[in-house]
Formats: structure tokens, sequence, C-alpha cells
């Protein structure tokens, strides 16, 4: 059983925990990820690693409430257990050697790319963060991004936040002023992932995107979680999480991403009446 | 005097038009008279040519003639010193190639129904028996054992009756590997496999689940540990596709997926909360044991018409017999001699069908069995909403691409120095399907006895 030491709502739908898995803390690297079960017949759930402390064996997870897996997860408290706890899996990113690098992260995808600015940082890259968020009341680590970037540009659908605008947009306006990125790196909703990637291919620059596809096992045991990249079949958990986003067919991915959406609605409703809020 | 009945006492099943909408297993299993009579019908044979088609070398007409006695505990302590797992090859074994193949009474009609009376005497102890197994005595040395399926489960029981101490670490959640993930409630009931592993731990053999090895501890790490062997029993769970157009489209599953969803994750209870296509025509792709479980389970789903699409004919399924014969019973339809080439798309990302093509056979290839060539112009639409491919399976690449100094063969199995499966590490063993790809839970067991044996001979002599 793994102990949930801290818990914290981030926003209404976003709760960030820290648990105790010494096995998974020793050996975690940006781009992984965990599974989880909340409780003994739960979901198996993929979950990025948003931060980990070797030292004192913890792990940190953010994330959305989205279906009854998740919803389960957050009605655990400080001081309970979750019943699994499985990881690092997935192959770290690739971060060593860049020296400039613009991360793109939109609403809860950027929990996860925050550990990959992080590490950037860490390497002595210089950090262009691009983050966005439908609204301010959704905003998350905020000063996290702060404290590791050399510049953060601010984007919100509805302007309350920051500037208003796509984060396409903005990174689009970082690259004409004259920015050399060695490499983009975006992690978000899909379809924000497709128009950075259709941006950054226009001016030829090297885009790495995470995708979190449906999964079980993720040890590449059950094939649900792949995807095609480069006309090529790829298994997001073993191959993955990270790929060229130039390469990655994103039409597909929507498509298979929404494979159970009715049955995780039915399971939402049936739960909770507090979730049907418009969430991203 | 024996028992001249040329039939093999009948196995008590549920109906097939009832068992088609329900997840309880299928073989109910004889009964005490019907084990004795049965038993009786062993010849007894001088050079028992049934234990040498046995891969774990079960003293079979010494436990027959237990049953024939009426002693049941009896016959299943002459089980158990050969096999760790009785309970569960006598329901998943293929007896008809193994031990039946060779029984001198199916020569001329039916073979003695060993794998049946296999399976009574195991339930029969688990239902009577009440002590407490004892626990073997310390010799003071670890062992590591990855993957908790049939090899691995084996080699960690035969290790711990020799007084290691052996850790089993398990990537799920629950143990069991395939007989928890794959094999269908119906076909072997987990609480056989909870109990057969429940055995293990009185024993002293310790479980960790949700450790993969390879990401969450390295083989190296397990013998800075203090393990002085590590057997790799990781089995072939990397699922095989096609490549052909439309395999990404939803509704195509892997069986892995498919059967994951099902046994591990219980979609096959009421009140789920796993997801799964209830499907209304189903297409499985593949002849082999596997196959038979995804077309049987998506049968008791609620599909009206389940397929099985094989590109050899009947003759050369690759299934156990039992299996294939129980699908029929249960209305699957086999389409044999098609091989899709197709998945079609129904304009919104989800299958409509698929196209196959017509085959017929050509001649016997390496592995002896008639070579499938296409009938030239001559293809068929299937009209499905689900396809499960069913191809076969390789080795996961985490260990391998983890340790250094293990080396692979062209299909990515272990390479091992013959019967006692030591791999290219010192100290390193390995067995089942990870160096055999996809094979049997028999052969696997076999597997982990015999690298059990050599891990102990290994581990004297060093510290000699």
């Amino acid at each position: 059983m793994y102990k949930i030491l801290e818990k914290k709502a981030l926003n209404p739908t976003v709760t960030k925990m820290v648990v105790d898995a010494p096995l998974v803390a020793h050996k975690a690297q940006p781009g992984q990820f965990i599974i989880f079960r909340a409780t003994e017949d739960g979901e198996r759930i993929p979950l990025t690693i948003a931060d980990y402390d070797r030292e004192k064996g913890t792990v940190t997870i953010i994330f959305q409430i989205v279906g009854a897996g998740t919803m389960e997860l957050n009605a655990l408290n400080e001081g309970d257990c979750i019943a699994d706890f499985v990881g690092p899996l997935g192959t770290p990113s690739h971060l060593e050697g860049l020296k400039k690098v613009a991360v793109v992260g939109g609403g809860v995808g950027c929990a996860i790319a925050y550990p990959t600015a992080k590490k950037l940082h860490e390497l002595g890259a210089e950090v262009h963060s691009v983050v966005g968020f439908r609204s301010k009341d959704l905003v998350i680590l905020e000063e996290e991004f702060e404290a590791v970037s050399n510049r953060v540009v601010k984007m919100s659908d509805d302007g309350s936040w920051g500037e208003k605008g796509l984060v396409t947009n903005a990174l689009e306006a970082l690259i004409k002023e004259g920015n050399q990125y060695d490499e983009v790196i975006a992690i978000g909703p899909l379809v924000m992932m497709k128009f950075v990637c259709k941006l950054t291919k226009e001016y030829g620059i090297k885009t790495t995107v995470s995708m979190n596809p449906i999964m079980i096992d993720g040890t590449g045991m059950c094939g649900g979680c792949r995807l095609t990249v480069g006309g090529k079949t790829k298994f997001a958990c073993v191959d993955g999480p990270d790929f060229d986003g130039h390469q990655v067919d994103f039409d597909e991915a929507m498509h298979r991403g929404a494979m159970y959406r009715d049955f995780e609605a039915h399971a939402r409703e049936a739960e909770c009446n507090l979730l049907k809020k418009e969430v991203e | 005097m024996p028992n001249m009945d040329p039939k093999k006492c009948p196995m008590p099943v549920q109906d097939p038009d009832v068992r088609n909408k329900n997840f309880s297993e299928v073989a109910l299993g004889y009964t005490a008279e019907m084990a004795v009579n049965e038993a009786k019908r062993c010849l007894h044979c001088k050079n028992k040519p049934c234990v040498s088609g046995c891969p774990v070398g079960i003293d079979i007409p010494g436990f027959i003639a237990k049953v024939a006695e009426e002693d049941f505990e009896g016959a299943y302590e002459v089980l158990s010193a050969s096999s760790a797992l009785p309970a569960v090859c006598g329901r998943v074994c293929p007896q008809e190639n193994q031990c039946e193949g060779k029984c001198v009474r199916g020569i001329k009609t039916e073979s003695v129904g060993i794998g049946r009376l296999e399976r009574f005497v195991a339930d029969w102890h688990r239902e009577h028996f009440k002590g407490e197994p004892s626990m073997p005595v310390s010799n003071g040395h670890k062992v590591a054992v990855i993957g908790s399926g049939p090899s691995g489960l084996t080699a960690a029981g035969d290790l711990a009756k020799m007084g290691y101490k052996v850790t089993v670490y398990e990537a799920l959640h629950t143990p069991g590997g395939v007989l928890v993930y794959g094999i269908p409630e119906f076909r072997l009931p987990k609480d056989i496999v909870r109990q057969e592993i429940d055995g293990l731990k009185k024993i002293g053999v310790d479980v960790e689940t949700n450790v993969v090895i390879g990401r969450t501890l390295t083989i190296d790490e397990l013998f800075e540990m203090g393990n002085e062997a590590v057997f790799i029993g990781s089995g072939a769970g990397l699922p095989r596709f096609m490549g052909i157009p439309g395999e990404s489209l939803n509704g195509v599953y892997s069986a892995n997926e498919f059967l994951t969803r099902i046994n591990l994750m219980k979609a096959y209870k009421d009140g789920s909360k796993t997801p799964i296509q209830h499907a209304k025509n189903v297409a499985v792709v593949g002849g082999g044991n596997v196959a038979m479980d995804a077309a049987r389970c998506a049968k008791r789903l609620g599909a009206e018409n389940v397929y099985i699409v094989y590109r050899r004919g009947m003759e050369e399924l690759p299934a156990r017999k039992e299996e294939v014969e129980h699908a029929v019973e249960e209305g699957i339809i086999f389409k044999t001699l098609s091989n899709p080439i197709e998945v079609l798309d129904d304009g919104k990302g989800y299958v409509k069908g698929m196209v196959c093509q017509e085959m017929e056979l050509g001649e016997p290839d390496a592995s002896g069995r008639r070579r499938p060539v296409p009938k030239e112009g001559c293809t068929f639409t299937l009209d499905v909403d689900c396809m499960i491919m069913s191809i076969g399976t390789s080795p996961n690449p985490l260990i391998r691409s983890t340790t250094p100094g293990l080396e692979t063969n062209s299909h990515g199995c272990i390479i091992t120095n013959g019967d006692d499966g030591l791999t290219t590490r010192e100290a390193v063993y390995a067995g089942g399907d990870a160096v055999t790809g996809a094979a049997t839970v028999i052969l696997a067991m076999g597997a982990g006895k015999h690298a059990a044996k050599a891990i102990d001979e290994y581990i004297k002599s060093k510290n000699n």
C-alpha cells in the first residue's frame, strides 16, 4: 500500500498528491509515468510523474478528476493508502544537450510540462515556458514555472489570466521575435499538441510531445495504447510516452482516446453531480 | 480387473446454451465415484508411456492407483511431489498431446482421463485437507524470481521447498501471470489460482506485486540485494498485430487487452468499473487457445455472432481439442481458411467490417503443417464491429534491454543453455514463454522445475 503524505486541490478539478513510494522515487526521471489503482477493485490509470524526491522516497502526482478512477483517487485523503502504485514506466525524456527550449503546456498538461522545464533548467538550458489555461481559476503551478523558466508567457482562452489567446499564438510570437529553439516540447490536450506541431513544422523546429493514451498494464502487454508514429505502430507505454510530434498521427490518437467516452460519462454521472463543470 | 469401458467417463459440464451466457466454470468435475471408475481404466503399463509425455514427470500410474483405492489424499501427495499447480494443470494442459496422447488405452479406444483425474484429486485436496503445510528448514540463501506465472511459481515453490528464501516479483497488481490475466474464469477459476499462490506463501515465498523488473528494479539490483541467483519467468506478453490497414480503428483489440480487461480487471462482472466494448458481431483472428478464450468471452458478453477467423483448416487449429469442441458447442462460428486483409472504417473511426482473403492449403511448411496460400480473386467481407487479434505474442523487451550480458535471439526470446535454463549471464536462469515464445502452462512449469534444480546445484557448488 502506498500512503498519501500530502494532498492539495490546485483548482476545483485538479489535485496534487505526494505519495510514499520509495522504489518508484529511486528510479523516476522526467517524462516517465506511474499506474495507480485507488482501491482494490478500481481501474488502472496512468499518470505522469510530476515530481519526485529520492531521499524522502516520495513521488508527486497531479491529476484532473475526469472519470471514475480519478474520482476514487480524489476521495482518498492524507494518511490514506492507494492500493497500487507501480512505476516508473515509459522511456525518460531525452533532455541532455539542449541549450534553448520552449516548453509549451496546456491545462493539466502543465503538470507534466513542469518537471520537464525543471530538469532542463537544472541542466542549464534556457527555458521559455508558454503555459495556457481556459481561465484564471484553472491555473496551476504558476510560481513553479516562474522559478525554473527564463521567461514565462501566460495565456488564457478568456483573457482572465495573462494574454488572451492560444499557446500557439504565443509560441509563434516568440519564434518571430527571433528566438532560435533547439527544440519545442509540447504537453497538453491532443488538439493543442497537434496545432503546436503544425506550427513548428512550418518553422522546421524539432518538437517532442508527450502522449497519454488509454492504457492498462503500462509494460507493453495490452497494445491498447498503440499510436501511429511515422507510419509505424508504436506503444506509448514502452516506446514513449515522448514522441517526435511531427510524426504522430494526432487524428487517429483523438479517435482512439474517445473509445470509452460514453462509458466514462456514464460513470461520472452515476457517481457525482459536482463534476459536471467544464474543465481543461 | 481393470474397467474395460472403451470410453472415458464423460466430464459433467454446464449446458452450452446456459454457459455461453455466464462466466462460471464450464466443466464441473468428476464425483468421487466417477473418479474411482475412471482410475480403474488404467492398465498400469510397466514402461509408463504416459509419464514420458508429462513435462514435469508426474508418476501418473502411481497417483491413479491411489484414486482407484479411494485414497485421494495419498493421490495428491504423489501429484504434488512433481507438480506445483495440479488444480491448474488438470484444467489447462493439452493432455491429448502429452500424457493422454501416449496412453496405451488410447490406441484402440479412448485414453484414460488423466487430466480429469488430476483435477479431481487437486480439487478434493483443496476442499478436504485442513492441515497447514510444514515450513521448510531455511538454508540461508536468497533467490529472486521474476514473474508470477506458471514457470515462476513452479521455480519459486521448488526452491522454497529446498530451503531457499524466495521473493517473486510481479509487474501487475495480482500475482498469477497468464493464469490471472489471460485464461478466463470459466476455464480456470481465479480462486484456484489464488489458493495455489497462498499455498506458496505458507511455505515462506514472498510475493511483491507492482514491481516491474527493468524499470522499478534491475536484475543487477536484485543481486545487490543479496540474491545469489535470479530466475526470469516473465512470459511472452507483447502482442503481435498483422500490420493490415485499419488495425488502429476503435474496436480492434489485442487478445491480451480484451482478456486482461475481462479477467484481471473483472469487466465480466456487472457493475465493473472497467470499460469494455459489448460488440454485436465479433471476429477473433487466430486459432490457438487464446483465440478460443477471447471468442468464448465475447459470446458471454452478449455478442450475437462470434467468428474465429483462421488461415488454415479445422484440423490445423493449434488450440486444445476440448476448447475447440466447447467453442463449437457454444455457437462460435469457425471461418477457417480465411485471412483478414483489411479492417473497414464506419466513417467515425470504429470498425464496421473485415475483408478476408480465402485460403487453401498447399505444401507442408517448416512446422510440418500445410502452408495456407491465397485463393486468387476470392475475398469476402464479414460484418463485425469488433476484431480481436490473437495471432501470437513475443517476450517483453524490458528485461533484455536493461540487463547487460543477457542475450536474446531474433524473436526476442532469451537464449538459454539447454534444459537447465542458464542464460548468457552467470547466475541468471530463465524459462517458460520468455525463452520459448508463447507456449503452454505445463511447458513453462517444466522449465521452472528444471531451472530450480539447476539453481540449487549452482548455489551449492558456489558455496562449497
